[in-house]
């Protein structure tokens, strides 16, 4: 009975609240939140509204190799966006690579924010020679593309595993890839804001009462840096995604028997000049307005935290 | 045009205001509504006088100042009311008419004197452009002028300061040269918002002097905008006391300050800790005052207010005259059966 | 209760180690606080007060342990604070609070008022329990218990100053500092919150170190007051005395600057200047620059606090020599 009241109390507050209206206020950001809401619906409930399983080799029938979307000469209602080289559906395989897409996105954005976060919060926090090595090994770091990062992994990955364990792995792998590539962001935006909020008097007087460093940046500091935490990540995921896409595009990603968005479109670009351009553009488009979307919902997200422009 | 006013006002042989600010109300929509920040404010300003307002923060007293001199932040605007400036209306004016007549006609002195100036550039062309802007002087004039300024300022060496950025200057001396900024054209209204809340006690006084002693010599009017009413004391006039958006009590300095009449000014009178005083505890007003969405019914004043009657919860109070040039917004004053 | 003795700290503002080495420039120090000495007695309301660049924040900050001194030392009821360690010294330190300026950066503006109050408490009650003493707390500062469930934003600052100083009292402390607490508020507020720091102090027997740059508050707050210029103590003394008689000029100084209501319209001496930037103090007395009667002995040598027979205590040259009263 309470639970339920409070839930109602908070939905109310939401739907109430400066958050949602600065939402409702453009147009853009909510269309690009709906996209986004709906690829994600279509991502993660993939295996319910495809056609196929287009990672199942058993289920695709090379026959139907390079049938052209429905509208086209030829197309079928079985495969509405066409089918590639291998006879897969590109519907479904849109579905289910956007779902790998987004996995790696999600999951590479998680570690670098958790990784970032940790060390900027320590960095700004403590302050001294802390500081100093981890903003050096950050600037370091940001010397290099974050692709050459991720290449150097996934390279040093592929000499240490047996290429048949590789395939298994090659999720993770770029996972770590593209985290590891994305952490300084974190940890330099958590950094700034910590050292800000140290000095100020609710630090002072949790330090007074005799709080312990630890649960000072854990309860005062931490929380205060959730919101820019929340931009950088939302901007970070479209970087994440395309690292992905260009990574398998470039052969280093997935393979082919399990295709991201990337993959499809390095497949797709062999056929692009013998008029099977359907194999290219549909996961293309699909990529950009992804990746689109997702970025200009990050804009929004860093205007409605900008006090100066509030 | 200008000229045309002026000949009519020494026509009638009679000292007309400078400044008239009638009924002037302004309020701010937002998404629940529309918030009145200040209404029914009405006082006249002399040529040459200086006027105090005071006020906690949130009474109003820097959007007045703001509203006059047409820097509204957006989306607040002036709905109700005149701002008549030697007749002419300015909150009528279109934003372009606004800018020739701010620098000109009205000056104006901010808080902060650091972020008030421009720190990409030196006093000297900060004063030459604004001096070339509302002035038809050569830029050599302008330049003689600005040393002038300088020195008329009390800032010392200006043939040297003049070449230096804000950065190089100490607070009180940046604020000297705002105020050189806000006089070079020679106002005939200069708008002070809390001039001396950023710096020392000790340079406070002499920011004070200064300002006083500039208003006598160029006979400018100025309204001083604080929450300081012994800068007041020292430097006003005449006061006025705003309180939740309105207009409380406005009189002479003197008599505000040795007989106040509202129940608020008499409250906020006997709360100032003073030096010459032993008294042990100080006289506190009770609560704080409400926030622009909750203003009560009737007198703002009245669930704080020690005397509160009846139709204070009913009615707003108009103002009467309670003494000599002295107006209280007050049902104490009202006739009984008037309202 | 509080003794400090030849307390300094400086800080480093110069550069950095290659930047240095580059303009060939030393090292560059403030003298935040230099060679400052006072005991507060148990009870009283001790006020420091002085302009910007005095030190005087600074001086409150060391006594609690959130800044590091260079030099000296501060007793609390006759223990040397940074000889402490671990328990010893969070025992010692649960005894001191402060109470800030801003009354708007010192409360978590992400946490629940019943929260902020109960902080001192976790660990050392149980949750009912907990609740039920800040409840009392909020009582106390003159809120209501049911604010506990409201969020810091939705209160004024005079409110928020009361949430800060039942957080303060929480822990039960004897002696707590008091930097500006009514500097950002508004008059009538201000009254508000004086007296009910004077009422707690009634109450419990708090020992206050009151730092504000308000003459007529400190007068109107303290004990005994002790006047700071650029780092140092210009003069020590009984409240009432300071105001009535004070001794060193930059006093004298400060006392004639307030704006007075008693003051309509009047032409007052000003004083010239302002207070030296602090990276280049003057030598000698800092204040000679601004000091009427300065002479060459002022230029070259530091004055020393030296007590007088009324009771006060004061850093002046002149006033040693007799050459002022």
């Amino acid at each position: 009975m309470e639970v339920t009241e409070r839930i109602r109390d908070s939905l109310h507050r939401f739907f109430d609240g400066d958050f949602w209206y600065s939402f409702t206020q453009s147009k853009i950001t909510m269309i690009s939140g709906g996209v986004t809401a709906v690829m994600l619906l279509a991502a993660f409930f993939a295996p319910l509204i495809s056609l196929q399983n287009p990672f199942d080799p058993a289920a695709l029938n090379l026959m139907d190799a390079f049938t052209p979307p429905v509208w086209a000469e030829n197309g079928s209602w079985a495969f509405p966006l066409g089918t590639d080289n291998q006879g897969r559906d590109l519907y479904s395989a849109i579905l289910y690579g956007s779902r790998l897409s987004l996995f790696i996105g999600f999951a590479s954005v998680s570690l670098a924010m958790i990784l970032g976060v940790t060390l900027g919060l320590v960095a700004g926090y403590l302050g001294g020679i802390v500081d100093v090595v981890i903003m050096r090994v950050a600037d370091v770091q940001l010397s290099f593309p974050a692709i050459l990062i991720a290449l150097l992994i996934d390279g040093v990955a592929r000499a240490l595993l047996p290429n048949n364990r590789h395939e298994d792995v090659v999720v993770y792998v770029l996972v770590l890839a593209i985290g590891l590539s994305q952490w300084v962001n974190f940890a330099r935006t958590v950094r700034g804001i910590s050292m800000v909020e140290r000095n100020k008097e609710y630090v002072l007087a949790a330090r007074l009462i005799g709080i312990s460093r630890p649960l000072i940046m854990l309860r005062h500091i931490l929380p205060n840096t959730m919101g820019p935490v929340l931009v950088i990540a939302t901007i970070s995921m479209g970087v994440a995604i395309l690292l992905e896409a260009t990574l398998s595009f470039l052969g280093v990603g997935v393979p082919p028997t399990e295709p991201s968005l990337g993959t499809l479109i390095r497949i797709g670009q062999d056929f692009l000049f013998s008029g099977e351009w359907w194999i290219v553009i549909f996961p293309g488009a699909a990529l950009v307005i992804l990746v689109l979307s997702v970025n200009l919902l990050g804009d929004w997200l860093r205007d409605y935290f900008n006090p100066k422009l509030r | 045009m200008e000229g045309a006013e002026r000949s009519q006002e020494e026509s009638t042989g009679q000292v007309q205001p400078l400044l008239s600010v009638r009924d002037l109300m302004v309020q701010f929509p937002n998404r629940r509504g529309v918030l009145t920040a200040i209404q029914d404010i009405s006082f006249d300003l002399m040529p040459g006088e200086i006027l105090g307002v005071v006020g906690e923060s949130g009474a109003g007293k820097s959007m007045t100042g703001n509203a006059i001199i047409g820097l509204l932040e957006p989306p607040g605007r002036i709905v109700k009311g005149e701002i008549l400036l030697e007749g002419k209306n300015l909150a009528a004016l279109s934003q372009q008419a606004m800018r020739r007549i701010r620098g000109r006609d009205i000056g104006a002195i901010f808080q902060d004197p650091l972020t008030s100036l421009n720190p990409l550039y030196t006093v000297g062309d900060m004063l030459v452009e604004t001096i070339l802007t509302h002035l038809p002087l050569s830029r050599a004039e302008a330049q003689t002028r600005a040393l002038d300024m300088l020195s008329e300022v009390g800032i010392p060496a200006p043939h040297e300061r003049i070449g230096h950025y804000p950065h190089q200057f100490s607070g009180g001396m940046r604020q000297r040269v705002v105020i050189a900024l806000a006089l070079c054209a020679n106002p005939k209204l200069v708008i002070a918002d809390e001039p001396t809340t950023a710096l020392d006690v000790s340079v406070q006084a002499q920011i004070i002097n200064l300002l006083k002693r500039l208003s006598k010599e160029h006979g400018t009017a100025v309204i001083l905008i604080t929450h300081d009413m012994g800068v007041i004391a020292e430097t006003a006039d005449r006061v006025c006391v705003m309180y939740a958006g309105r207009i409380v009590e406005i009189g002479p300095v003197r008599q505000i300050i040795s007989a106040p009449r509202h129940p608020y000014t008499v409250g906020l009178m006997a709360a100032i800790p003073k030096i010459g005083s032993g008294a042990d505890k100080l006289i506190q007003i009770e609560g704080v005052m409400p926030r622009l969405d909750g203003i009560p019914a009737g007198c703002a004043f009245n669930p704080r207010c020690p005397q509160k009657i009846e139709a204070c919860t009913r009615t707003v109070p108009p103002m009467i005259a309670v003494a000599e040039n002295q107006l209280a917004a007050c049902h104490l004053f009202t006739k009984p059966g008037g309202a | 209760m509080i003794q400090v003795e030849n307390l300094k700290c400086h800080f480093d503002v110069s550069g950095s180690w290659l930047a240095r080495l580059i303009n060939r420039t030393g090292r560059i120090l403030v003298k935040a606080v230099d060679d400052v000495s006072f005991t507060i007695h148990k009870g009283e309301i001790f006020s420091l007060v002085g302009e910007s660049g005095s030190g005087k924040s600074t001086i409150g900050r060391l006594i609690l342990g959130l800044e590091n001194a260079t030099a000296g030392s501060v007793h609390f009821d006759g223990q040397r604070l940074d000889r402490l360690k671990g328990a010893g010294l969070l025992a010692q330190r649960r005894r001191m609070q402060m109470i800030f300026q801003d009354p708007y950066a010192s409360l978590n503006p992400r946490w629940r008022v019943k929260n902020l109050v109960a902080e001192p408490l976790r660990g050392t009650l149980p949750k009912a329990e907990r609740l039920e003493a800040v409840g009392g707390l909020l009582q106390q500062v003159g809120l209501s218990p049911a604010d506990g469930d409201k969020y810091p934003h939705e209160f004024s600052g005079g409110q928020r100053q009361r949430i800060c100083i039942a957080r303060a009292l929480a822990g039960k402390p004897e002696f707590l500092v008091c930097d500006e607490p009514t500097s950002a508020l508004d008059v009538s507020v201000q009254a508000q919150i004086l007296n009910l720091m004077r009422d707690l102090q009634d109450e419990y027997g708090l020992t206050y170190l009151f730092i504000s740059h308000d003459m007529a508050v400190v007068k109107h707050m303290s004990d005994r007051i002790a006047v700071m210029y650029l780092g140092r103590i210009a003069e020590i003394a009984p409240a009432d005395q300071l105001f009535e008689n004070p001794h060193h000029p930059y006093s004298k100084m400060l006392l004639a600057a307030v704006p007075s209501l008693e003051g309509v319209g009047k032409e007052r001496t000003v004083i010239q200047g302002e207070v030296p930037n602090p990276v280049h103090p003057p030598t000698g007395c800092a204040f000679h620059p601004r000091c009427p009667h300065a002479n060459e002995r002022c230029k070259a040598e530091v004055p020393r606090l030296i007590a007088r027979s009324d009771g006060s205590e004061v850093a002046c040259h002149g006033v040693e020599e007799g050459r002022l009263p």
